[in-house]
């Protein structure tokens, strides 16, 4: 929608109307944003969007030529469907540019009635390989694909090559381990889960402890890690923990790092990725315009043929954990 | 303790369909001959209606058993079982998926644990997998019209669920099966844990998966018992082990049910189960035979009574 496409589309993350405005008025090309219930994958206490306040952000965001995306991207539990067709139904009466979806009856239920609503697909799909994306694709029309954050630039290249729509991918904030979509462990442990409650690892089920001269972090009881007084101690989320295996201490499945593309933006781009995804509805106005500003000169450099300043790779104090990583997109991540 | 199931030797009340009982996947990296001859075992000695062969979690695992696959088949086949082949849970790479395109034979039916599989088999009927994601009536629905005859509920579905599945099931004559023994996969990844454990990566993993034959004990710095490491699978630490959910899951309408072979004696488990299902005995009492059989495995059934995974309510 924007009157000289970008570099690469940035997509930014609005938790809230402030967080939207923010994005918006920071650079962003498109906005995302979910209802405020678990028909969206960040159901947080004081986050998201009631109809009338999507239907101002939406307005905001169209008179500077920014779009919306609405994310109905969790899967609704047997016998309640209703929630999830509102939410459908209310995305496009109010013009969102896109609707990101992952259940495939919703994806059917969007298909058939709003035809008009573009349909992205959520990486809660977990639409990996040229069939499952041609499943989709054949099934439910939709546009663009949200990649799943398991794949190497080289590996994108090559699956963008053959599967005839837009590919977003992950650029900045939380990393998954897990194949999103397909990840019951805060369901196993708390009872509720990314894929149906919208919910990974909630903080009422959080507890700190302190043991000796250490901070215990615990989730449902069950101990995920623990730090001495010269660490910072990461949130407890069940695949960035430490456990035991075989007698040894370890980050298991992945440190906490956050993960961060700006220093290979020009590879992304030449994979044939249409669109960059910041992750961070959850995170602060503050922290979604100082990401957005430094992604949108970033980006703004690259198109003027420049390389992007220095400064804006300063992005590691604000991550979760304090460091960065390019996780599966290098080789040798798995 | 309910024991309600107690009297149910004298007639099957006009249900006329014998419940089965399926043999899941093997998940585990076990030797090709061990793997073989544990299911020649299934065969000679099981009673169990059909059995599902295939690997589901790591493609590179499957190379080491394909010499022993049809003939492992026909031994089933010749015992009066069916078999059913399952499909990785993952597929990135084109070997991958054509590996689910060999398996298209006209007669055989396949089990689908990515979509992949469902675009690759092309309108033939198909059984949906437990890491497909089919929460809803709604996705089955679509599913159904594009020829699954079958589904396998997948680890995280309540009782409630899967009873208003089972209903949406038989209007669209679509075979539900629930997992009643065993693990449960709780996640799949790209990058190989075990792997990892070991200060390897996926690419140059040596098969270390192949040491731990029942899976990787996983515990929390704090000494809890907690998952298992399973290759890319992160796996519960307890078995599921629902045999006092069994006669109202029936009543449902769901019409097999699903052991996961562990390293165990599995063709002992299904003795257990199939007494359960013919209502031989009281499943309290034949939950106490299981736990003698599994004295160091702690048994979970959260997710089937709504709460969370990891939890054992009597």
């Amino acid at each position: 929608m924007s009157a000289s496409p970008s570099y690469l589309e940035l997509v930014c993350p609005a938790g809230t109307p402030t967080a939207l405005r923010a994005a918006v008025d920071a650079g962003a090309d498109t906005v995302y944003c979910g209802f405020r219930n678990e028909t969206n994958a960040r159901n947080y206490p004081g986050l998201n969007f009631d109809a009338g306040e999507l239907e101002d952000g939406i307005a905001y965001a169209h008179e500077r030529d920014c779009k919306v995306l609405v994310a109905i991207n969790t899967f609704p539990r047997a016998g309640n469907l209703k929630l999830w067709h509102e939410a459908v139904d209310i995305a496009a009466d109010l013009g969102a540019d896109a609707g990101i979806l992952a259940d495939i009856g919703v994806l059917d239920y969007a298909t058939r009635k709003h035809p008009g609503l573009r349909r992205h697909l959520s990486v809660q799909a977990a639409a990996s390989n040229p069939a499952s994306i041609a499943f989709y694709r054949d099934n439910f029309g939709i546009k663009r694909l949200v990649l799943p954050r398991i794949l190497d630039v080289g590996e994108i290249a090559a699956l963008i090559r053959q599967i005839g729509v837009e590919a977003e991918v992950f650029a900045f904030g939380n990393l998954g381990t897990m194949v999103e979509g397909r990840c019951y462990l805060s369901s196993y442990i708390t009872g509720l889960s990314p894929s149906c409650d919208g919910t990974c690892a909630p903080a009422s089920h959080v507890t700190y402890k302190e043991h000796g001269d250490q901070l215990v972090s615990c989730l449902g009881g069950m101990t995920i890690n623990s730090f001495d007084k010269l660490e910072s101690a990461a949130y407890p989320t069940p695949c960035k923990g430490r456990y035991v295996a075989r007698g040894e201490t370890s980050y298991l499945f992945e440190e906490p790092f956050g993960l961060n593309v700006m220093a290979i933006l020009p590879q992304l781009k030449a994979a044939g990725v249409t669109a960059l995804k910041i992750e961070g509805r959850q995170r602060s106005r503050a922290y979604v315009a100082e990401v957005v500003g430094k992604f949108r000169r970033a980006l703004d450099a690259l198109a003027r043929g420049e390389q992007p300043a220095e400064t804006e790779s300063g992005l590691s104090a604000i991550m979760e954990g304090g460091r960065e990583t390019f996780g599966a997109y290098k080789k040798g991540w798995r | 303790m309910t024991g309600k199931a107690g009297k149910r030797g004298a007639k099957p009340p006009q249900r006329r369909e014998k419940s089965r009982l399926t043999l899941g996947p093997l998940l585990y990296h076990w030797p090709a001959e061990k793997r073989r001859d544990f299911y020649f075992r299934i065969a000679d000695e099981a009673d169990i209606d059909e059995v599902y062969l295939g690997e589901v979690v790591c493609s590179k695992r499957e190379p080491f058993f394909e010499p022993f696959l049809s003939e492992t088949a026909e031994r089933l086949r010749a015992a009066g079982k069916r078999v059913v082949y399952s499909t990785f849970a993952l597929i990135t790479t084109p070997r991958e998926l054509d590996s689910v395109r060999a398996k298209n034979a006209p007669d055989a039916l396949i089990e689908v644990n990515d979509m992949a599989a469902v675009q690759a088999l092309d309108g033939k009927p198909f059984a949906i997998g437990p890491l497909i994601n089919v929460f809803n009536e709604g996705a089955l629905d679509f599913l159904a019209r594009k020829g699954a005859v079958r589904l396998v509920t997948l680890p995280e579905l309540s009782a409630e669920s899967i009873g208003i599945l089972a209903k949406a099931a038989k209007a669209r004559g679509i075979e539900v099966e629930v997992p009643v023994f065993g693990r449960q996969t709780l996640s799949v990844s790209m990058r190989c844990y075990h792997a990892r454990s070991l200060g390897l990566h996926k690419d140059n993993c040596q098969f270390v998966c192949e040491r731990d034959p029942d899976g990787l004990p996983v515990g929390t710095l704090s000494g809890q018992d907690i998952l298992t490491i399973n290759g890319v699978q992160t796996m519960s630490h307890g078995y599921l082990a629902l045999l006092k959910d069994l006669a109202g899951l029936r009543k449902m309408g769901v019409g097999a049910f699903r052991l996961s072979p562990q390293d165990t004696d599995m063709v002992r488990v299904a003795e257990i189960y199939r007494a359960a299902l013919d209502g031989k005995d009281d499943p309290g009492a034949l939950l106490d035979e299981l736990r003698e059989e599994l004295p160091s495995t702690p048994f979970i059934n959260g997710y089937m009574r709504g709460g969370r995974g990891l939890d054992w309510a009597e």
